[in-house]
């Protein structure tokens, strides 16, 4: 009777997950690759990688450049999605359109995780002033749309792919350093931080060595989820005519270009949209299952 | 708080505007100076009138003070006063808008708690996979997908344009059918994901069982203990679902052809009329900042221990 | 005094990653009308698992996978779980206050609709009537300036008033049976004082009986008349107050009353804990629990099959095969 704990129902959750002994590797093996879909997203995903990567090899046609005879062609064995107003290959388009989906993305992630990481962890490490205007600055940004935030910075910069990404860039860091605040300030509870000061480690190593790393793997699972919102949103600025145009092979360009030939050849819209939402699809199934298979405790947070 | 938002956004918007390479009299002049016909003297007049001159900090200053009489000043593009522009276009955005998020918060809302209370079941699968497919869906493609079905196939509804309900209700009405389900898609699954995992989180807790030590019915428990406690995290969510809502807007007025704010964005963005954009970017974070605004008294109604402290 | 409430063989499994965990593992109790009865053990024993079972409250993972429980002459478990017949028992007829009074109320609603729902649901009073009532019984239970005080929320009471506030709600329908889970651990000591007076006057008002579940004998020891130790989940030993603490006959009860203080006894007496921990309930085998802890087990202990619980005279029962002597068993454990 010396251990006071809590009694009565509390304490049959208690027993009940008592963790059979399995080490951690074979557990998030185990829970990460049980989910049918997170494996099928894991396949979608691994599809547009192999596409991006392959796609002088694996596209039939050049995406760019079309032949005027076969104008708007409906899908046949020639063509196996058909051709839009130019002559060009929609299925090649699509192919090619793997790499901009893929550039965009981890681009913009990373850059946005460089400058974003670091900020959330400064902030919520040191606190004080900095700490809240630098918070207040993002829940300012976080307020705005997504979209519309990026569309104004893009439009404020100047189109182009590059001023797109940019502006994407910009406008994700909020995301991640509100999040890396807060990851930031309940590790800092940690006992362990506690003891690293004591022992005379400097700020510096005790954010990096050890608050970050904590961090880590709940940041991989926010930048999957960034990831689809991302896609989503580079279709939207792409299909405004912001960002990549014609020729150049963007998904969200192609469903523009589609609209005009809606009645005829609606593949042509309906194609590289569905390629979007299952894209997306797939980079959030992944990430609810590596969040699940990581740590399901943060089934709340993210 | 809010405040900031606002000061922000319209701060980097007009800085940026001015601090980039390129003269801004230039965009400012719009199509009319790349005919090359002015004089020097007649662009240093025009630099002078647009207040060109003045030191950035002035040029803010007068915008704001502009601005607070309600002056936004005059499109470069479409020469005429900004603030009439938006008036006219405001609330068609706003009946869209509203209507959407009436709708998906309702929706969501519903689509979550069924899904929470019957969890496990088929309904529960269903619901959750429509959600979980609900937020990938592009907005401006999904508007294709219905405009080719229920439009042109099936010739039900029309495809494109924006009829005031004051003018026409019913052909409002089938105008806005289309546009207000894409845009209520996305936040009604998102909204129904938070609700969802909200209710779960509530139903475990102590106050519930205490409920079912009470003899209640199961009705009772859901509507009466678990609703208004579940839906204390979900009014911080609608904020930002009510933001996806904006968000989508300028795709959904772009894709179905309605004359409204979002769509004068667009096409000022095009237009390089950095006046509307200036104007616009206030005129959005306004409404951000009202509905927030409306987020936090409705936190305040529905959980009393915020109320008394 | 006929039996108000009478478990037979009641098992609660719960169906874990791990395995099976047998939270409540054949227990059998009574209980008489207006009796208080103890039930005492260690966290985890299962003593809360089993008061949740009668009212079939316990939740998935968990599932009451046998025994019966019958109360007023009806088996309740043949009920379904949330049927009309198990709403009109509880809350009405057996009630149940718990442990934590800070998330046991609910705290978007205010005191009054979390009384009066009850009183108009299984008295069938109308809002006045059952304003009234609630008023009436939130000031029996001490709550001052009851009339104000009933439109506030669960936030603005302390956690002893809490307490008291789920007092007069469990009370409210006149139940002839109160359970009390831990009612007092999440208190200070003096609230705990009080608020077991409070609960001892109430019931004897409301000629209600008392199951008390805790892990403090000294809360039994002033308060009930019977007791029940439980350990993993079952019952090894059970008796009268005065039997159990002057003659305790299971190691586990002996190392129970070692731990702790006595006024009736010589100064100086050390304080001697049980060692080792409370046992994985996940996959128990069918033999003594307490094995691996006792001090007093020998050749006969291990191996043996499950001791049932013998009479040793006076309604005393014990389930040790070292510390029986048989003696004219009754009918009931």
């Amino acid at each position: 009777m010396s251990q006071e704990r809590l009694t009565g129902p509390a304490a049959i959750a208690d027993i009940s997950e008592i963790p059979p002994v399995v080490s951690e590797w074979s557990r998030f093996q185990r829970v990460f690759f049980q989910r049918k879909l997170v494996m099928f997203g894991l396949a979608v995903l691994l599809v547009v990688v192999f596409c991006a990567a392959f796609a002088h090899w694996l596209a039939p046609y050049d995406p760019y450049r079309g032949n005027m005879a076969d104008s708007l062609v409906q899908p046949c064995w020639k063509y196996l999605l058909g051709t839009d107003i130019q002559g060009r290959d929609t299925l090649s388009r699509m192919i090619y359109g793997c790499r901009t989906v893929l550039m965009v993305g981890f681009i913009t992630v990373t850059v946005a995780a460089i400058i974003g990481i670091p900020l959330g962890l400064m902030a919520g490490f040191f606190g004080g002033i900095s700490n809240m205007i630098i918070m207040r600055a993002m829940d300012a940004l976080m307020g705005f749309p997504f979209l519309l935030l990026a569309l104004l910075l893009s439009a404020v910069l100047g189109g182009g792919i590059q001023n797109v990404i940019i502006a994407l860039s910009i406008a994700l860091v909020p995301g991640y350093a509100r999040v890396m605040h807060g990851l930031t300030l309940s590790i800092k509870e940690n006992d362990y931080i506690l003891a690293e000061r004591a022992m005379g480690a400097s700020s510096r190593r005790t954010m990096f060595g050890h608050v970050l790393p904590n961090a880590l793997a709940p940041m991989i699972v926010l930048a999957t989820a960034q990831l689809g919102i991302l896609i989503l949103a580079e279709a939207g600025l792409s299909y405004l005519g912001i960002g990549i145009k014609p020729p150049g092979a963007a998904w969200g360009s192609m469903v523009a270009d589609g609209y005009q030939y809606l009645l005829s050849n609606p593949v042509l819209s309906f194609a590289p949209g569905l390629a979007i939402m299952v894209v997306v699809f797939a980079f959030f199934m992944v990430g609810d299952g590596l969040r699940d298979a990581l740590d399901p405790r943060l089934r709340g947070l993210l | 708080m809010a405040v900031v938002t606002l000061w922000l956004v319209t701060l980097v918007v007009f800085f940026a505007m001015r601090l980039l390479p390129g003269d801004p009299l230039i965009i400012f002049m719009g199509e009319s100076v790349q005919s090359g016909n002015m004089t020097t003297e007649q662009l240093a007049k025009l630099r002078v009138e647009y207040g060109l001159d003045k030191p950035l900090v002035v040029q803010y200053l007068t915008w704001i003070a502009g601005l607070v009489h309600g002056n936004l000043g005059t499109s470069i593009h479409y020469h005429e006063d900004v603030g009439k522009l938006m008036a006219e276009r405001f609330p068609i955005t706003l009946h869209l808008g509203l209507l959407a998020f009436l709708i998906e918060a309702t929706l969501g809302v519903l689509l979550g708690l069924v899904a929470a209370v019957r969890r496990g079941t088929w309904v529960d699968v269903a619901a959750t996979t429509f959600a979980n497919i609900g937020v990938c869906v592009p907005v401006f493609w999904l508007g294709l997908l219905l405009t080719y079905f229920f439009g042109l196939r099936l010739g039900l509804l029309p495809i494109a344009g924006y009829t005031s309900p004051f003018d026409d209700f019913w052909m409002s009405t089938k105008q806005i059918i289309m546009p207000v389900v894409c845009l209520a898609i996305g936040s009604m699954s998102f909204t129904a994901r938070q609700m969802r995992s909200s209710m779960l989180e509530v139903v475990r807790q102590d106050y519930i069982r205490t409920a079912w030590s009470k003899g209640l019915r199961e009705r009772t428990i859901i509507l009466r203990h678990a609703l208004k406690p579940s839906l204390i995290p979900v009014i911080t969510v609608l904020g930002i679902s009510a933001a996806m809502v904006l968000g989508g807007s300028v795709l959904v007025e772009t894709v179905f052809a309605i004359p409204g704010v979002g769509r004068l964005l667009v096409s000022s963005i095009f237009a390089q009329d950095y006046v509307v954009i200036q104007s616009g970017t206030f005129v959005i974070a306004t409404i951000i900042i009202l509905l927030n605004l409306i987020v936090d008294i409705s936190y305040g109604w529905i959980d009393p221990r915020i109320r008394y402290s | 005094m006929s039996g108000l409430l009478e478990v037979k063989n009641l098992s609660t499994h719960f169906n874990t990653e791990g395995g099976v965990v047998k939270a409540v593992d054949g227990v059998s109790y009574y209980v008489d009308e207006q009796e208080i009865v103890g039930v005492v053990g260690e966290s985890g024993c299962g003593k809360s698992v089993t008061q949740l079972s009668v009212m079939q409250l316990v939740s998935i993972p968990g599932k009451i996978v046998g025994g019966e429980v019958i109360f007023e002459g009806r088996d309740l478990l043949k009920y379904p779980a949330n049927g009309p017949e198990m709403r009109s028992v509880r809350g009405a007829r057996i009630a149940m206050i718990f442990q934590e009074p800070m998330t046991s109320l609910n705290p978007v609603l205010t005191i009054e609709k979390q009384m009066t729902e009850m009183l108009q649901l299984h008295l069938g009073m109308g809002r006045e009537a059952a304003r009234y009532r609630a008023i009436e019984l939130l000031g029996l239970v001490g709550i001052s300036g009851a009339g104000n005080r009933i439109n506030d929320y669960p936030h603005q009471f302390s956690g002893g008033m809490r307490q008291r506030v789920m007092i007069a709600m469990a009370l409210s329908c006149n139940p002839k049976l109160l359970i009390a889970d831990e009612p007092t651990t999440a208190l200070d000591v003096t609230t705990q004082a009080q608020l077991l007076e409070l609960m001892k006057e109430m019931v004897a008002k409301f000629r209600t009986s008392l199951i008390i579940v805790t892990h403090n004998l000294g809360v039994v020891a002033r308060y009930a008349q019977r007791i029940y130790i439980m350990y993993a989940g079952r019952i090894v030993e059970s008796g009268t107050t005065k039997d159990i603490f002057s003659n305790p006959r299971h190691p586990y009860t002996r190392g129970l009353l070692r731990c702790i203080p006595r006024l009736d006894e010589e100064k100086g007496r050390r304080l001697v804990p049980i060692h080792g921990l409370p046992p994985n309930l996940i996959n128990m085998p069918p033999t003594c629990a307490f094995n691996p802890r006792c001090g007093e087990k020998s050749t006969r202990c291990t191996g043996n099959a499950l001791t049932p619980l013998v009479h040793v005279g006076n309604g005393h029962y014990v389930g040790c095969v070292l510390n029986n002597e048989e003696k004219e068993s009754e009918h009931r454990v």
